[in-house]
This record gives structure tokens, sequence and C-alpha cells, in this order.
């Protein structure tokens, strides 16, 4: 298992570019924060956790709105407005749906 | 805006991303975390529409507002039993857009890339472009079945892991010449890559029985953030990345807990086929006897001269639409002066904590709901135990019969209390189709009829 780890990160190492490089740290140390952060939410609130994090991994709506405003009327931003308009949904109902439910819970 | 200003501000977004899943982890911060996460939203949202990149708003705009009011109403309107069906959906979105900003970003990529850098680059859209496919379409599988549109029974295709592996070869091989082809002129490529990519999703999660939802659907939701990290490596965007990593390493949690509670690996869900046969024929040699019936007279009786009860509510109760009335005969009891607790087993109901929303929605405080390891050791002294529409997470075989298919699950021990009050429809076998036989132990008692009928005639007994 380490040993394969070592092998994996010395080619990425010798061969990658470094931008690529760069975001797989970020990648590998905020799936560490992850982890660590979620084990720690309380069972109750499982549900309301994954709508959260429905609404939150709306986050890809900035991939839509670069796409939209920088192309005109073309197939890309035609593409990416539809990637707007799904994300949005997420984003709207998913921080309102928790919302609603965590209002529910009352000691 | 600056270059750096436009990444301290999604530096700040992530920040406040982290926080709102953190937030979570107290009843009392929970509201809290979740302002947070909003306020993470719109700062990553204001940033990127001051983006030097950034021309045109009219598109974006109307889009912006046409996804928000749907899902404003969907967020006001949808009944706390079909949680597991939106949140379904919404991941079925993330995918989507996913597979929507990749093959815009291959089409227009922004900036002219050439030699390696344009083959590291086509991967990245690739692979985010497939993830995003195989989440689209396995979520709108899944939210079918938890819809109930498609039955809950796998789907088992002859050779299917054969047809499985064959795919994801095919998908695998097509990114040497998608990559390799110079500027877009590979679009066909990745079209049939996504399609493929969803024809995989579909397959995958039909093949996976009812009972392996719950896991299904945070697998699906781990599935979701991957596909938006996928997306930040491709438009080489921090925040995607953390917040993807963020969304991944929940639904992989949380795919964990509800395996560990069922006792099973999750490679044996992801590949399915478990609750195909059971139904149709039962484990040999399972428990035979007959039901002690118990009247509602008696039963109100029983509650009367009870100190401590225990009621375990199962997707049963939801589906009986019995919270409400489950809630007035707990406050009638908790009044005698009665200690009244709930224990929620990780897997009732059809989502991670679904059975804690449900009782929160019927107006019971959440700190008499307490988890299966808070309470397990309790049931000795509890002189009645309900069971409310739920089944597999009380079959005492789960721990004592090598040959159920449940065994090694770990279930709520109610027959260690003095009396087990099942309240059930009819006689037939569990969601996973297994046979229990708490039913016919000598300290359980059977009352028969539909969940919610049932408990307003106690009630009014009461």
């Amino acid at each position: 298992m380490t040993l394969a780890a070592t092998a994996i990160a010395a080619v990425i190492g010798f061969f990658a570019p470094s931008e690529l490089v760069q975001h797989l740290t970020v990648f590998i140390l905020s799936c560490f924060i992850g982890w660590q952060v979620v084990w720690s939410v309380t069972p109750a609130l499982h549900t309301p956790l994954m709508s959260v994090t429905n609404a939150i991994s709306g986050i890809i709506i900035v991939g839509g709105l670069l796409q939209a405003g920088t192309g005109g009327s073309s197939l890309p931003a035609i593409l990416g407005a539809v990637a707007i308009a799904v994300a949005s949904v997420n984003v709207a109902g998913g921080f309102l749906v928790t919302q609603r439910m965590l209002r529910m819970f009352q000691k | 805006m600056p270059e750096s200003l436009l990444t301290v501000a999604y530096l700040f977004a992530s920040v406040l991303f982290i926080l709102s899943l953190g937030g979570l982890s107290t009843q009392e911060s929970a509201r809290r975390g979740n302002l947070y996460g909003v306020a993470g939203m719109a700062i990553a949202i204001v940033a990127t529409l001051l983006h030097p990149r950034m021309t045109t708003y009219g598109l974006s705009a109307g889009a912006v507002i046409g996804g928000a009011v749907v899902g404003a109403w969907l967020a006001a309107r949808v009944a706390m039993t079909a949680m597991p069906e939106l949140v379904a959906a919404l991941h079925s979105f993330v995918g989507l857009a996913a597979v929507l900003v990749g093959v815009s970003t291959y089409l227009n990529p922004g900036v002219e890339l050439t030699g390696g850098a344009h083959a590291v680059h086509a991967v990245e859209i690739y692979l985010d472009v497939a993830i995003g496919a195989l989440t689209f379409t396995g979520s709108i599988i899944a939210w079918a079945k938890l819809k109930g549109s498609l039955s809950g029974k796998p789907l088992l295709l002859p050779g299917r892991h054969v047809l499985n592996a064959v795919v994801a070869l095919t998908i695998i091989g097509l990114a040497i010449p998608f990559a390799m082809a110079p500027g877009a002129t590979a679009l066909p490529y990745l079209l049939v890559m996504s399609a493929l990519a969803g024809l995989l999703g579909v397959h995958l999660v039909m093949a996976i029985g009812g009972a392996d939802m719950p896991v299904v659907v945070s697998l699906l939701n781990s599935y979701s953030g991957w596909t938006a990290a996928a997306a930040g490596f491709m438009l080489s965007n921090d925040l995607l990345i953390v917040t993807g990593a963020l969304v991944g390493s929940s639904g992989a949690i949380l795919s964990t807990i509800m395996c560990r509670a069922m006792n099973r690996s999750i490679w044996s869900v992801v590949f399915g086929g478990f609750g195909a046969a059971e139904g149709a024929a039962p484990a040999p040699g399972g428990p035979q006897g007959e039901y002690n019936i118990i009247d509602v007279d008696d039963l109100a009786t029983a509650c009367r001269d009870a100190k401590s009860v225990v009621i375990i509510p199962g997707y049963g109760m939801a589906v009986a639409q019995a919270q409400a009335v489950v809630a007035s005969f707990t406050r009638k009891l908790r009044e005698s002066g009665k200690t009244v607790r709930f224990a929620i087993h990780p897997v009732a109901g059809r989502l991670p904590g679904h059975m804690n929303v449900l009782l929160a929605e019927a107006g019971l405080p959440y700190d008499i709901v307490l988890e299966m390891d808070e309470i397990n050791g309790d049931f000795p002294q509890t002189d009645v135990v309900l069971v409310i529409g739920a089944n597999d997470i009380v079959n005492p075989g789960a721990l004592d019969d090598p040959s159920s298919p449940i065994y090694g699950m770990p279930v709520l021990e109610t027959w260690k209390a003095r009396t087990t009050v099942v309240l059930k429809r009819g006689r037939g076998a569990g969601y996973a189709g297994v046979e229990n036989p708490l039913f016919f132990k000598e300290n359980t008692r059977m009352y028969l009829g539909d969940a919610r009928g049932s408990m307003e005639k106690l009630v009014a007994v009461l």
C-alpha cells in the first residue's frame, strides 16, 4: 500500500506539470480535512449533511458562469447557461431545504 | 478584479464551506453552519461575476434566477418522507452540470494549449465528463427506485460484471485518441464516451437491491463530490477542488457508516445483487411458530404500567404517515411521568438520519431520540418496547443465526426488554426479504394492523 502510494507519487512527481501537482496537493489535503470534519457530524444530522453537500456541490455553477459569460451566444455559452440553471437548483434547493429541516430540530 | 483577489475570495469561500460542514457537529451550531455555506456560495458567485473573462451577464442572470426559483419551490414543498428522492435528484443535477461544463470547456477552453499541456487538459475534461455522466444517470435510476417508479428488485443481467468491465475498459481506451487529437476535433469521442459512462451508471444502480438504497444514495453523494473536484482540475479552480473533496469525503463516510451498520462490504453493495433471491425462498430452518397477538386494551394497560418505554421506528412508520400520532402518544406518556425514548438504527429509513428528521418534523424533541450505540445497553431496564414499521434492524438472527442473510449486522437488542410489542401490517418478511425470529419470542407481542390506525386506536384508549 505504502509502496504503491510512493510509486504513484514518484511517477506524478517526475512527469506531471507543476500546476497539476499544485492542484493535487490542494485536493489531497482537502480530502483529509473533509474526512476529519465529517466524522464529527452528529448522526442525527446526517440528512441535513446530505442536503447541505447537495447545495455546496452546486459550486460547479462557477464553471457554468465562466463559460456562459465569455462566449456570446455560441454553443459553449448556451451549454454553460444550462449548467448554471441546473446548478442553481442545487444551490437554492439545497440550502433552503437544509434550513427548513434544521428549524424542525427542537429541544 | 485582480487575479489574486479572486483567489483570496475563493479561499474565503472554501473556508466557509469547511465551517459549514463543521457546524453540523452539534445541534446548536447547525443552523449557523448552513448560513456559513450560504455566505461562501454568495462570495464565490459574486467573485466569479467580477472575473476579467466575464463579458456578458444576461444569459447567466436568467439561468441563475430560473434555477433558483425551481430550487426554492422544490425545497418549500418537498415532504420530509420524500427527502431521499430530492437528494438523489440533486445529485443527478451535479452530474449533468459537470457534463455540460465539460463539453463547453472542450469547445471553448479560453486558453490555447499545445502538446503535453493540451493532452493533460483533454484528460481532465474527459474525466470530468465521465464521472459526471455516471453520476447523472446513476442518480436518476436511484431517484426512480426511491420514488417507486422502478422496482426495488435488482436487475441482474447475465455476465453483468464482464459487461461493466468491457464498458469501463472502452471508456479508458477512448481517452487515448481523444487526448491525442489537436484542438477541439475529437468531440465525437467525448460524446460516445459520455453515452457509455451514462449506460454504466444506469446498469450499476439497476443491479442494486432496494434494501441497499441508503448506501447507494450516500455513494452517489460521494460521486457528485468527486465530479465537482474533477471539474476543478479541468478549470484549474481550487475552490471547486476543495468543495468537491469535502463532499466526496462526506459521501464516502456516510457510505462507510451505512455499510458497517449492515455488515456489508462496500464492494458487495457497489456490484449489487443483494436481496434478489431471499424474497422468493425464505432461509431454510427459519423460525416457525405462532404470533402472540395483543389487543389494544392490553397494550394500553401495558403502557400505563410501564415506567420506561422505548420506541423503535422504521421506514414503515413513514410509509403509514404515523409520525404525528406517534408524537401525540409520546407526549401523553411523558405527561404522565414516564420515560419515553426513541432508538434509531443507522439504516432505519431510506437515507442516513432520515428517521431523526421525520421525528423532528412531528415535533418530538431531539434529546429523546438516541442512536443505536447509546441505547442498546438500556433494553434490560426497559418495560415496553414498541417496534413501529421496522423489521430487519430488530432481527436477533443477525446476532445468533449464521445462516441468516443479515448475520453479523448490528441490531437493536429489543428482546432484552421485558416486553416487545411489534406493530405490523401483516405476516410478510422485511424489506431485505429475511424472516424475523423476534416475532415468535415468548416476550414479544404482535399488534397487527396499519401503523397509523393502530396507534390512533391506542391513543384513543389511553
